[in-house]
């Protein structure tokens, strides 16, 4: 640590204020928007509990994000192994102390909040692995021996979040490691590899998945097999999804969710709701604003001057592509139902922390464009 | 140096590295999109359909059943208000509790409850169970009163049938119960209307009708949540009541033949003569049809089942008698047709001492002391079982079967109606080959003459053969709905247009054909010389009207009332020697052993318009027994004659 080298610049307030993303922020914003309006629309219309949650949330999340900014980017690259480690310590006191809900254990509680780490550690991983591969010379990337850090590192945590057990966040947080890998520049034959390894271990793996897992993912393939358990969340998602149409039924006139025939739809399939009542354009709409959202964090990425800001953009990037695409997917039948929240539009606490720093990283990515970190 | 060119070099990868992520990217998304595509676009209807389905829920409310009338359209099957209990399975969150409950309010028994749980099992669970439908008025207010403790329960006004003339028509009617699994498959009405707790026609009319007295079920539609809870009500469509059907009863007539029945056995008809309607068809004793609407219980179910005087059988139809004596007005008429028998022979009847004998079997006239010299009128109107003897034994049984058969014997009457109808038997030589393998004994012709033997009819058929003797000799449909193209008008029409017909081209009852066996058209004469007709009629007149006739005590002197009749009396059991020479009273033998009694008459004698046949199962003598039921109905339908053919002309202009 000593040894490093820091190019910082001098930047003034006003610099600073001219070098926000506003453009980001005005797309945050109005996802923000979007999702109060999903939100009040599972409570029927009604101002009352889920609403009020969310909306506080949103805003205390919202002001984080843009204090946050502030923060030199060279923060996040000194404490990225002790921020990794802390969500890893978390884990592990979930894993002890955890609050169970509805059969998992997942939380800690704050009292002013039921913190989930493992949301955090979905961010913690990509500052980690950016900070991992921005140190280590190109030459060395391929060499396996550095590649066994990062596997182990992506391994506890995911095992730890199984273990939970949420099997959908630990695949998003091994995604995300997976990602930043990738963009680090690691051989594709070891992609193709795992990824063949993967299919071939697939049975063994399903076999040491939950019941209530390996059900879920045995519906996926054949969501008849059991109507009104498992596979009734797909097929109820897809018929509130289609039964939208091009104009969708109206705002509160999703009879799916009004009449409770969606599950989780406050969480996970929140999309489903939006798009019952939005119909396809709306569902059009909200995936624009979500591609900008991507496009806006990519932008930055190639603004800054550092790797590690880079790699750790374009891995955010990436990641939020993750998020989305799977819980989007996950609804309308594309993928199995693992549990896995929409940014921002999903109610959850944790989720829209874990989204808030990470952005916050990105706009520090931002505002800090100039700043080089230097191995020596 | 070398820190720099690693720098670069991985600058280079990561934008290479880039670039095909989002490539990837836009792949998936427009994967995503082209998936929302496919599911709002191209298969929205397929799913707005489900979705529909999904919200949607439709109950059957129950329909409302035709109404029974009688000629003047008294309501004789009604829909009653009842009382009902309804249990909405979707809103009860502790069944086991709310029973409980309910048993202590509304008095539930075990075997109720047991009934309960077990129609819960077939049940869905947003479905509605109906725990008790015909509660008291008491029962029905205390409910209301802890409603509000029991959610789910629902007290309900809803309808049932009920018959206002409960005892006195149920075997004309019928009844209705729940509808069970073989009316179930029966019926597709049923199948179609059916809705927990649907009453259809168990018997009678209400079961043989039941297409026409059914309707139509209602429908409501509402919008539900996914645990089937009701949030609004999106459509009622009303369910429609099943059609009126009127019969051609008199409710007076029928309540007053019951009347008369009251405490015997037996079987009273009455019926139109030209037109065929049935005015009364009583069959005693009876039992109340609004035991069975909501279930009959075990108690009263065996007080019925096991009452050895068979309240279940409709006597009048399902009852099979000897027909006795009231069978001879129509052998004196086959034997008159066939010119077997002189009227004016005269045969002597000698009493017990010398009674008549064939082929060293003896056969004894009634009278113990003979009735002496006999012609054919004296031997009818005094019933001399002598002179029948010898007249049957010269017509012989297989000619005597041809009339008694054209006359409506051994056929059933109102089969399309009451399927428990008994054709009853009109033997012949060929029956008895047919039916036991054996020869005809013409001992058993000479029984025969006088109504005993293997003979067997309903009272209903002796009522049919009388009206078509008191006619004149025309076929008539004797008929329990009203029909009003059948009218007095055109009957007498048809008649009197058959009888010209006749005349110019000459019927085939006058040829040689007259032996056939054949089927009859509607108003078609069956008689061969209407004198035959006229000589019978006479002599039933003279039965009733003249001294030493059988029923000389129950005549009428007014022309009014004044009718002509038969008396049967129709042996259960074949008297023995012994007990011929011990002379026993009726009331002195054990009832299920004793005589019926019959009899058969038409009204007024002047200008006949009705006929009637009673039966008292063991009631002894005919003209002791049933013709003083006779002279009683005879009057009273006589005294309903007008208001009968003022209703009738009401009706016509009406319709």
């Amino acid at each position: 640590m000593l040894t490093e080298r820091l190019y910082t610049s001098k930047y003034s307030f006003f610099d600073k204020l001219l070098a926000i993303d506003y453009f980001l922020i005005f797309i945050v914003i109005m996802i923000g928007a979007v999702s109060v309006f999903a939100i009040h629309s599972t409570e029927g219309g009604e101002f009352s509990y889920y609403t009020k949650n969310h909306l506080i949330r949103l805003v205390a999340f919202f002001v984080m994000f843009l204090f946050l900014s502030f923060i030199k980017i060279i923060f996040w690259y000194r404490n990225a192994y002790i921020f990794y480690f802390i969500c890893l310590f978390l884990l592990i006191i979930v894993l002890l102390f955890g609050i169970t809900a509805s059969g998992s254990k997942r939380w800690i509680n704050l009292y002013f909040l039921n913190l989930q780490p493992s949301e955090l550690m979905k961010i913690a991983i990509i500052v980690c692995f950016a900070r991992y591969y921005h140190k280590i010379q190109s030459a060395d990337i391929q060499n396996y021996r550095f590649l066994l850090i990062p596997i182990t590192l992506i391994i506890i945590p995911c095992y730890l979040v199984i273990a939970q057990p949420d099997l959908g966040t630990s695949i998003l947080i091994a995604g995300s490691g997976i990602v930043v890998i990738w963009l680090a520049g690691l051989n594709i034959k070891y992609f193709v590899y795992s990824g063949l390894l993967l299919l071939v271990s697939f049975p063994f793996v399903v076999s040491i998945l939950k019941p209530y897992q390996k059900s879920r993912i045995l519906t996926f393939f054949n969501p008849d097999r059991d109507p009104l358990g498992t596979g009734y969340q797909i097929i109820q998602s897809k018929i509130a999804i289609g039964s939208g149409g091009f104009f969708g039924k109206g705002y509160l006139k999703g009879t799916q969710s009004y009449l409770e025939f969606l599950p989780e739809k406050h969480t996970d399939f929140i999309f489903t709701l939006f798009s019952e009542e939005f119909g396809f354009l709306g569902s059009i709409i909200l995936l624009l604003l979500y591609i900008l959202l991507i496009y806006r964090v990519i932008s930055t990425g190639f603004i800054v001057r550092s790797f590690f800001a880079k790699l750790y953009c374009f891995g955010f990037a990436s990641a939020i592509f993750l998020y989305v695409f799977v819980n989007i997917s996950m609804v309308l039948g594309l993928l199995p139902i693992v549990g896995a929240p929409l940014p921002i539009m999903s109610y959850g606490g944790s989720s829209m922390l874990s989204i808030m720093l990470g952005l916050s990283i990105v706009m520090s990515c931002r505002i800090y464009s100039q700043d080089q970190i230097s191995k020596y | 140096m070398h820190n720099r060119a690693s720098s670069v070099q991985k600058g280079r990868v990561i934008s290479r590295r880039l670039f095909i992520l989002t490539a990837a990217k836009l792949l998936l998304f427009a994967g995503i999109t082209s998936r929302l595509y496919s599911l709002q676009i191209s298969d929205r209807e397929k799913y707005e359909i489900l979705s529909d389905k999904n919200r949607i829920r439709e109950w059957k409310t129950p329909p409302q059943r035709g109404l029974i009338t009688d000629f003047y359209n008294k309501i004789l099957a009604d829909n009653d208000r009842v009382f009902q209990v309804h249990l909405s399975l979707d809103e009860i969150q502790n069944f086991d509790q709310i029973i409980f409950r309910l048993k202590n309010i509304i008095n539930l028994s075990n075997n109720e409850i047991r009934k309960i749980y077990k129609t819960k099992e077939k049940l869905k669970p947003w479905d509605t169970l109906v725990a008790s439908d015909n509660l008291d008025w008491s029962e029905f207010s205390k409910l209301n009163l802890y409603l509000h403790e029991l959610e789910g329960v629902k007290p309900v006004v809803s309808s049932s049938r009920y018959y206002p003339y409960a005892n006195n028509l149920v075997h004309i009617v019928g009844y209705v119960g729940q509808a069970s699994i073989k009316d179930i498959e029966r019926m597709e009405e049923i199948r179609e209307n059916l809705v927990p707790g649907l009453k259809v026609g168990k018997s009678g009319i209400e079961y043989s009708n039941e297409k026409l007295l059914i309707g139509k079920y209602g429908i409501k539609r509402y919008e539900v949540n996914s645990s089937g809870k009701r949030i609004s009500q999106l459509e009622h469509i009303k369910e429609s009541q099943g059609s009126e059907i009127k019969t051609t009863i008199d409710l007076e007539v029928q309540k007053f033949a019951q009347e008369l029945l009251k405490g015997q056995a037996g079987s009273i008809c009455a019926m139109d003569i030209y037109t065929g309607e049935i005015i009364a068809m009583a069959s005693s004793p009876t039992y109340d049809p609004n035991k069975f609407t909501h279930g009959i219980n075990h108690k009263d179910w065996n007080e019925i089942r096991d009452n050895p005087l068979k309240p279940l059988v409709n006597k009048s139809i399902a009852g099979l008698y000897s027909p006795g004596s009231t069978l001879k007005p129509l052998v004196a008429l086959a034997a008159l047709e066939f010119g077997t028998i002189d009227p004016e022979r005269a045969i002597e009847c000698k009493g017990h001492k010398h009674p008549y004998e064939l082929y060293g079997v003896k056969y004894h006239c009634w009278k113990k002391h003979g009735h002496g010299y006999m012609r054919l009128r004296n031997a009818i109107k005094q019933s001399c079982d002598t002179y029948f003897y010898e007249t049957a034994r010269l017509l012989g049984v297989d000619k005597l079967s041809i009339i008694a058969k054209r006359y409506g014997l051994g056929s059933n009457i109102l089969k399309d109606i009451y399927f428990d109808e008994k054709k009853g038997i009109v033997p012949n030589t060929q029956w008895k080959k047919n039916a036991m393998g054996k020869s005809w004994y013409l001992g058993e012709t000479v029984i025969n003459g006088i109504g005993q033997g293997y003979i067997q009819t309903t009272p209903l058929q002796l009522c049919l053969m009388t009206a078509q003797i008191a006619n004149g000799g025309y076929k008539i449909k004797p008929h329990i709905l009203y029909d009003e193209n059948i009218n007095i008008e055109n009957t007498k029409l048809e008649i009197a247009k058959q009888f010209t017909n006749d005349s110019l081209l000459g019927s085939p009852n006058t040829k040689e054909n007259y032996l056939e066996e054949r089927e009859y058209q509607l108003y078609e004469r069956l008689y061969k010389n209407s004198q035959n007709i006229n000589f019978v009629k006479d002599a039933m007149f003279g039965s009733t009207n003249e001294q030493y006739g059988t029923s000389y005590k129950s005549r009428y002197e007014d022309p009014k009332y004044q009718f002509a009749g038969k008396t049967g009396t129709s042996q259960v059991k074949r008297i023995t020697e012994v007990e011929r020479k011990l002379d026993l009273k009726q009331s002195q033998i054990e009832y299920k052993n004793r005589d019926h009694a019959l009899y058969i008459a038409f009204a007024p004698y002047k200008d006949p318009r009705y006929s009637i046949s009673v039966l008292i199962e063991h009631g002894g003598s005919g003209s002791r027994a049933a013709a003083p039921l006779a002279n009683k109905l005879i009057k009273k339908i006589i005294d309903r004659h007008g208001i009968r053919e003022q209703t009738r002309k009401a009706n016509l202009t009406l319709a």
